[in-house]
């Protein structure tokens, strides 16, 4: 059993509410940090931890933080990113629907380090009644003094709010997210200037995902070192995993960093196995932007190791042979499963989830679409595939923010381990889904 | 659509003559306007239309946002580029349920296609139609982070996970037998099925 630090009190009765989430412990790291710390201490906790960006970058957290730019008289902002869309990810919305004040303590204690008299969890639409969940946990909180003036009678003020979106994938690139929080289309702006130098109202910003704001609480109630000595490597601490497909117990896990993939796929503790006792094909390891592995090279490098679950593992052998932690979006897929179908519902969604600022990106997807489309329909031919091959080449590195390589990564992975699939259907003009067993699934209550 | 956000003030003022917030909703719009600084009132317009859209029938009209326009102080196109940028706004007029059946990746892999089917046929429109009593509209979406409890589809605030076919019956019957317009912004979530 590994350790969990952040979704272990999810079964406790009633500890959505700041009572029960108290009585478990909660909102120490405020009170360690403000009553305890210089704000610079905090932050300095946080680089130790190793903490690393959990929305899927993976970028490191007190690195992050240290970039903040703090001028005389300017207002800061703290912003979390709650705009969770990436598909197959579904963590944290999980975490904010169980736990909401393990966010808002984060939020709190994370302001503080930043000297952010405000701060903003901008949530996508779709999780409305998430939003409602953090609206009660704020007021429960201010009510008790977490927020507001002068909290536990420090001279740290801290307001925070919920705003949220209206349906746009792109608003989870930071800058994006930043313009529809002042009230615009959510066009990703060009770097640099960084949000640390200009960013919310042209103020210096952090943005930081739900999961890495909530993991700030146990690093400052245990120290970055301790927490820097849980999971493997330049990987520490835990991770959020969303598990969803062909497997037997989907559903959100917390792992320590460093469990191996065969574990984490087949063991009763997290997805039990593929189900229907189908054999497993290939997984999406970090949402849908990430490479896509057949079963040999996600449960072993080309190298022959085990992989494990952790940036470094996971990224072993570059894209050739390894793919990316992402965002901790783990889909799973049985021998039934149409490689060629699924990357067709990715496409598809890149298409739809495009700005539309960038030409490479705004065209190619639906180029990308549309060939894909013509396999579905037997009507691709082999040349096709070579096609598909040089658009996405050709949107890679091409546009504003990384929704374009978002695009590009899981057409070229399908291309690269899968081209019989796609020569096939191009040869035979005829696609056939087989993986058709769920109709009778969905009959059943 | 174009050339009404594009109108005169007088054209956009006679017309939006029945659109107006009722107390509770103008509350509510005001609060969420307080929830920025100072002259940085321009980022309550999201939230505002949310609002707007449950309170104007569900759906975005021309008038209505030329009146969150006024409200907020800034230009109808201002309020149009953004309503237009949001899959969640809805530009046209809408049926009182809209059904958003999420058809990415792991639903597809648990069925989410056969949902599709399935509510075409139970209520005799294909996806982007809306029933001839004006009670369903049908939409297809993309992932909605619910990848876990897949197939499923969203009715206002609330999301219906783990669909079979006799789930669907039951919050569609429902629906109709309840026959009232679900919103984003409803609050009875925990009600759901």
């Amino acid at each position: 059993m590994g350790k969990k630090l952040l979704i272990h009190n999810d079964k406790v009765p009633g500890i959505d509410t700041l009572e029960v989430y108290r009585a478990h412990g909660g909102y120490a790291s405020v009170e360690k940090a403000l009553k305890t710390m210089k704000p610079d201490q905090v932050t300095d906790e946080v680089k130790k931890s190793g903490l690393r960006g959990r929305g899927g970058a993976g970028f490191p957290t007190g690195l992050k933080w240290s970039f903040l730019a703090k001028p005389e008289g300017v207002p800061r902002y703290l912003v979390c990113n709650a705009d969770e869309s990436e598909p197959g990810t579904f963590k944290d919305r999980y975490l904010m629907e169980k736990i909401p004040h393990a966010l808002i303590e984060g939020m709190i204690t994370s302001s503080y380090a930043l000297g952010a008299k405000r701060s903003y969890i901008y949530i996508r639409g779709e999780y409305f009644y998430v939003a409602r969940i953090l609206e009660q946990a704020i007021a429960e909180a201010y009510a008790a003094g977490w927020l507001g003036q002068n909290i536990l009678g420090t001279d740290f003020s801290h307001d925070c709010y919920v705003q949220v979106g209206a349906g746009a994938y792109i608003c989870g690139e930071e800058t994006a997210l930043l313009e529809s929080l002042e009230g615009k289309r959510g066009n990703p702006r060009i770097k640099p200037p960084f949000p640390a130098v200009a960013g919310l109202w042209g103020c210096p910003t952090v943005v930081n995902n739900v999961e890495t704001i909530a993991a700030v609480c146990p690093i400052v109630n245990m120290g970055g070192e301790e927490y820097a000595k849980i999971g493997v490597g330049k990987s520490t601490g835990t991770k959020l995993i969303s598990a969803s497909g062909h497997i037997n117990k989907p559903g959100v896990y917390e792992i320590e960093l460093g469990v191996p993939v065969e574990e984490f796929i087949y063991s009763e503790e997290y997805c039990g196995g593929i189900r229907n006792g189908k054999k497993m094909k290939a997984v999406v390891a970090g949402g849908s932007s990430v490479p896509i592995l057949p079963t040999e090279l996600i449960l072993k490098t080309a190298k022959g190791e085990p992989r494990l679950m952790s940036y470094e593992s996971l990224g072993d052998g570059g894209f050739l042979t390894g793919t990316m932690l992402g965002s901790g979006g783990f889909i799973v897929m049985d021998e039934d499963t149409s490689i060629v179908k699924n990357l067709f519902t990715f496409t598809r969604f890149y298409h739809h989830e495009s700005c539309g600022q960038c030409s490479p990106c705004r065209e190619g997807t639906g180029w990308m679409e549309k060939i894909l489309k013509k396999f579905l329909d037997g009507t691709a031919n082999e040349s096709d595939v070579d096609l598909l091959w040089d658009i996405q080449s050709k949107i890679e590195g091409k546009t504003i923010c990384p929704l374009g390589e978002a695009a590009a990564w899981p057409v070229a992975a399908a291309i690269r381990h899968f081209k019989d699939e796609f020569l096939e259907i191009a040869r035979k003009k005829k696609f056939v889904d087989v993986s058709h067993y769920n109709r009778l699934n969905l009959a059943k209550v | 659509m174009g050339a009404q956000v594009h109108g005169t003030q007088e054209y956009n003022k006679s017309k939006r003559a029945g659109i107006k917030f009722n107390e509770d909703a103008m509350k509510i719009v005001q609060k969420l306007i307080s929830n920025y600084p100072e002259g940085k009132h321009k980022s309550a317009l999201i939230p505002i239309l949310h609002v707007a859209q449950a309170e104007f029938g569900g759906w975005l009209s021309a008038e209505t946002m030329d009146y969150v326009a006024s409200i907020l102080k800034i230009q109808p196109i201002e309020v149009f580029e953004v309503a237009s940028f949001y899959s969640m706004f809805n530009l046209k007029p809408v049926g009182k349920c809209v059904l958003d059946v999420c058809q990415t990746s792991s639903c597809w892999l648990s069925g989410a296609e056969d949902i599709v089917k399935y509510i075409e046929k139970k209520l005799n429109i294909k996806v982007g139609e809306t029933t001839k009593d004006g009670m369903f509209t049908l939409k297809v979406a993309e992932c909605l982070g619910s990848c876990g409890t897949a197939p499923m589809m969203q009715c206002g605030a609330s999301f219906h996970e783990k669909l079979t076919y006799d789930k669907v019956d039951s919050i569609l019957d429902k629906y109709k037998a309840e026959g009232k317009q679900r919103n984003y912004t409803d609050l009875d979530y925990k009600n759901t099925l």
